[in-house]
């Protein structure tokens, strides 16, 4: 039995993937999710960084921002502790640093001779090597899977375009909600009585793309271990999110009907279904009905009030039909209540609901604090906090914090001398060089 | 004819709805033999939930079904009795994995938990999927999309300001919490192949979505970092140049082009003289309410004099970050996705061919197969428990008691 830092207990200390090597050269959200995951599995996952290149949205909005233009920032691009950027603000940005735990960080500049050479020595030590670039990046870099599998036959290539590395878009350029556009979500998730022009962007690609990435190089895995063959693998980020959107998709193909925003209602015809608000200020609550016994539920947690007999309610089909009144009559109700005081109630009685939860709610929620969720970590350049925990939970392998985020360099000794067995006077040179080092370039803003 | 990535992996699928079903669906695509385990009075609830074939509520014609459980099989089993308990029994036995999503409790209380389970067969890597987790004060809580994505998403966030917040499209947390709960799976199942013993996982859904990448786990960093909470806004940065759902000739594109991106919108306009001057590119620049209609007095036509795809294209030339809100017609027809292959057609004995959304990822030596379209209701129940050596005559008795 091990104690380990979050307090949590493991019963064994072989993680699944232990011994299993990442190399990651991913960017943004859609390949760091997918490399964290295996990381929390157990692997061990080197982010490849250039202190001379700076990826937007990597480690931040910009290297250096401006304090004073943080709050114009949204939290998640300017909320750094205290407020505060630091001196290495790549280190400290949140919508960026829990991707970072259990994660190592290399820095090599690859666009010098010297660069090469490391990258090669490094392959031949790694299982697999994970990029989510525009395909073009990889060739200017001259990295393809011919390339990495003549210095380690059995490598596993991730590449994670935006639409696939073949066909006219490859070399266009997306974030989650560009190609999220392109496939069709963002016309089927505004308010039904508005134009698209008021969403706000979501990036359900990225998550879309992590999960299933980080599982199809377990399927490759699983087949590396019964033949001793790798491969070459390709996730197009908008290809693998459509299969997240089927039922759209479906009634398209099936029917011919283009389905248009539902709001926060469904296809199934729950009514009443929808963010209705509770007392105080912007709390809301939802609650979903889908048949008979759950508005049972909802009438008798509402005290059994008369406008509940009208016969417009009387069975599911109805109440779909005239949800908008039905929805009106509700809110006069869940209004009168705290959100937390109304899900309380309505579980009670069987409803499907929940308050709407902002990041604080969620902080401080009694189930994630019995279940453990939040990992408080202690991070050398942000202090400690509580970061937002792992997405599954193993009886006997349970994932762990091993390693804080990893700064921007932080492992630079040990890959170089420990992995890469450079000697200490090889070490200084490739520091000389530029190679190595934990601040990007004076010049990068 | 190529190697399955997961071939010879046995899962037993208890699942039903759409997270477990897509859990299921990553193993069976990729060549794992997976056993649909169905209730026998109608089957997965999900084959009684639209979108149908021509509008007809039919057990075989949702295509929500067909498209979450192909390469499946489908067996019948009464679960409720001891005697459908002793066969599940019998083919956990030789299963690898087992994935279940009943709400939590009901597999103990049916004898088949993973004590239990575990107890016939050490290797078992046992997942169980549900709305909030296997303990914890909301344990039995009901739940819906909805209610998921508002608790563990970011659905606070979404939408505009003093109005209710708002989900996402269909129910996207559900398939994602089904892919999270596949990938731990694969580790578990490295885990057990290595070490000769299996495991239970525990999936909240909850959990999948606060700890996911949709910008839950950074608005939860935001606010222990900094205290400072997401608001609803437009777009992705706020007010900006060039940026959020722009109204065009044919429709709408979504664009990012404000702050440090700035210079290549210039670029896509054609560089004209009015932005050559250095005020465009000043911090903050973007928040300037004069600045930014000074922009759209040029940018709003510019907009609407050209189509969605060509905006695209031009935006592309100038690296400007952006796509066209297109409808399920349009990215039905659009070429990128035709020329690749993209949506395969499957024969389904009660619809005809129907197109499929492809294969999420493209693995070299072991793509995807499509070997056989979703089963229907019990379709495998001879091949299945005759290997388990059930006669003809014992499934003729089974099926009478309600068993099968």
């Amino acid at each position: 039995m091990t104690t380990l830092t979050n307090g949590k207990t493991a019963k064994s200390t072989r993680l699944p993937l232990e011994g299993i090597r990442v190399l990651d050269f991913c960017v943004v959200w859609a390949g760091p999710f997918a490399t964290q995951l295996l990381a929390d599995l157990g692997a061990e996952v080197i982010k490849v960084e250039n202190i001379h290149h700076w990826q937007p949205m990597t480690r931040g909005f910009v290297a250096r921002p401006n304090k004073d233009s943080l709050p114009d920032l949204p939290p998640m691009l300017g909320g750094y502790p205290d407020g505060d950027p630091g001196p290495r603000p790549w280190n400290r940005c949140p919508g960026f640093n829990n991707l970072f735990r259990n994660k190592k960080s290399m820095t090599l500049d690859l666009r010098q001779p010297k660069g090469r050479e490391m990258l090669e020595r490094l392959v031949k030590e790694c299982d697999i090597f994970y990029e989510n670039n525009v395909t073009e990046t990889m060739e200017k870099l001259d990295i393809s899977y011919e390339f990495l599998k003549s210095i380690r036959p059995d490598i596993i290539m991730m590449r994670v375009p935006a639409y696939g590395s073949v066909g006219p878009y490859r070399n266009y350029r997306a974030l989650g909600v560009h190609l999220e556009s392109v496939i069709g979500h963002s016309l089927i998730r505004g308010y039904r009585d508005s134009d698209p022009s008021t969403n706000s962007a979501i990036y359900m690609g990225d998550y879309a793309a992590g999960v299933q990435g980080a599982f199809t190089v377990l399927a490759a895995l699983h087949y590396r271990k019964r033949t001793g063959k790798g491969q070459l693998i390709e996730l197009a980020q908008a290809e693998n999110a459509v299969n997240f959107l089927s039922e759209a998709v479906m009634d398209y193909t099936l029917n011919g009907r283009v389905q248009g925003t539902l709001g926060n209602r469904n296809m199934f015809g729950s009514a009443p279904c929808g963010a209705f608000p509770a007392k105080g200020d912007n709390n809301w609550i939802s609650i979903t009905v889908s048949n008979d016994a759950e508005w049972q539920g909802l009438c008798e947690a509402m005290g059994n009030p008369d406008w509940c007999k009208d016969e417009r309610y009387s069975d599911q089909y109805a109440r779909w039909k005239n949800a908008d009144q039905l929805e009106e009559e509700l809110s006069r109700w869940t209004v009168q209540y705290e959100k937390y005081e109304a899900f309380r109630l309505l579980q009670s009685h069987g409803v499907p609901s929940g308050p709407v939860m902002h990041a604080g709610d969620a902080h401080s929620d009694p189930h994630l604090k019995e279940r453990d969720f939040f990992n408080r970590i202690t991070h050398a350049e942000a202090g400690t906090h509580d970061y937002p925990g792992f997405i599954f939970n193993m009886s006997r392998t349970p994932p762990v914090v091993r390693s804080a985020p990893c700064r921007l360099g932080e492992h630079n000794e040990y890959v170089y001398k420990e992995i890469l067995k450079v000697s200490d006077e090889e070490y200084a040179q490739l520091e000389a060089e530029g190679h190595i080092g934990m601040d990007f370039d004076p010049e990068i803003q | 004819m190529f190697d399955q990535a997961l071939e010879g992996v046995k899962v037993l699928d208890l699942t039903q709805y759409i997270a477990g079903p897509f859990c299921t669906k990553l193993m069976a695509d990729y060549g794992a033999d997976v056993i649909k385990v169905e209730r026998p009075d109608g089957g997965d609830p999900a084959r009684h939930l639209g979108p149908f074939h021509e509008g007809d509520a039919h057990h075989e014609k949702s295509g929500l079904f067909l498209q979450l459980n192909t390469n499946k099989r489908s067996v019948t089993l009464n679960l409720k009795v001891p005697s459908g308990r002793f066969i599940l029994h019998e083919l956990v036995k030789e299963a690898d994995i087992l994935v279940e999503n009943y709400a939590p409790g009901v597999m103990d209380a049916w004898g088949l938990g993973y004590d239990a389970l575990a107890e016939i067969n050490p290797r078992l890597v046992m997942t169980s999927i549900s709305n909030f987790g296997q303990t914890g004060p909301y344990r039995d809580y009901k739940a819906s999309e909805l209610v998921l994505f508002g608790m563990g998403g970011e659905m606070h966030s979404i939408g505009m300001e003093g109005r209710e917040p708002l989900k996402q499209g269909g129910n996207v947390a559900q398939y994602e919490a089904g892919a999270a709960a596949a990938t731990a799976t694969m580790g578990a199942l490295w885990a057990a192949d290595r070490d000769d013993e299996g495991q239970h996982l525990d999936i909240s859904i909850f959990e999948t979505q606060l700890g996911g990448v949709d910008r839950r786990h950074a608005a939860l960093m935001a606010y222990a970092y900094s205290g400072r909470i997401s608001v609803q806004q437009a777009g992705w940065l706020g007010p900006t140049f060039a940026s959020g759902t722009l109204p065009c000739a044919d429709g709408y594109i979504e664009m990012a082009g404000g702050g440090h991106l700035f210079p290549r919108v210039i670029k896509m306009l054609g560089n004209p003289e009015f932005l050559q001057d250095p005020k465009w590119l000043e911090p903050g620049a973007g928040a300037d309410p004069q600045l930014q209609e000074e922009l759209n007095e040029f940018f709003i036509p510019w907009l609407m004099e050209r189509t969605k795809r060509e905006i695209w294209e031009e935006g592309q030339k100038a690296r400007v970050l952006c796509g066209p809100l297109y409808s399920m017609s349009d990215l039905l027809e659009d070429p990128q996705f035709v020329g690749r292959g993209f949506w395969p057609k499957l024969e389904h004995p009660h619809t005809g061919p129907v197109s499929h959304p492809g294969a999420p990822t493209r693995m070299a030596e072991t793509p995807r197969q499509m070997r056989h379209p979703a089963p229907e209701l019990g379709q495998h129940i001879e091949e299945v428990y005759g290997h388990l050596g059930y006669s003809r005559d014992d499934l003729t008795r089974l099926r009478e008691r309600g068993v099968i």
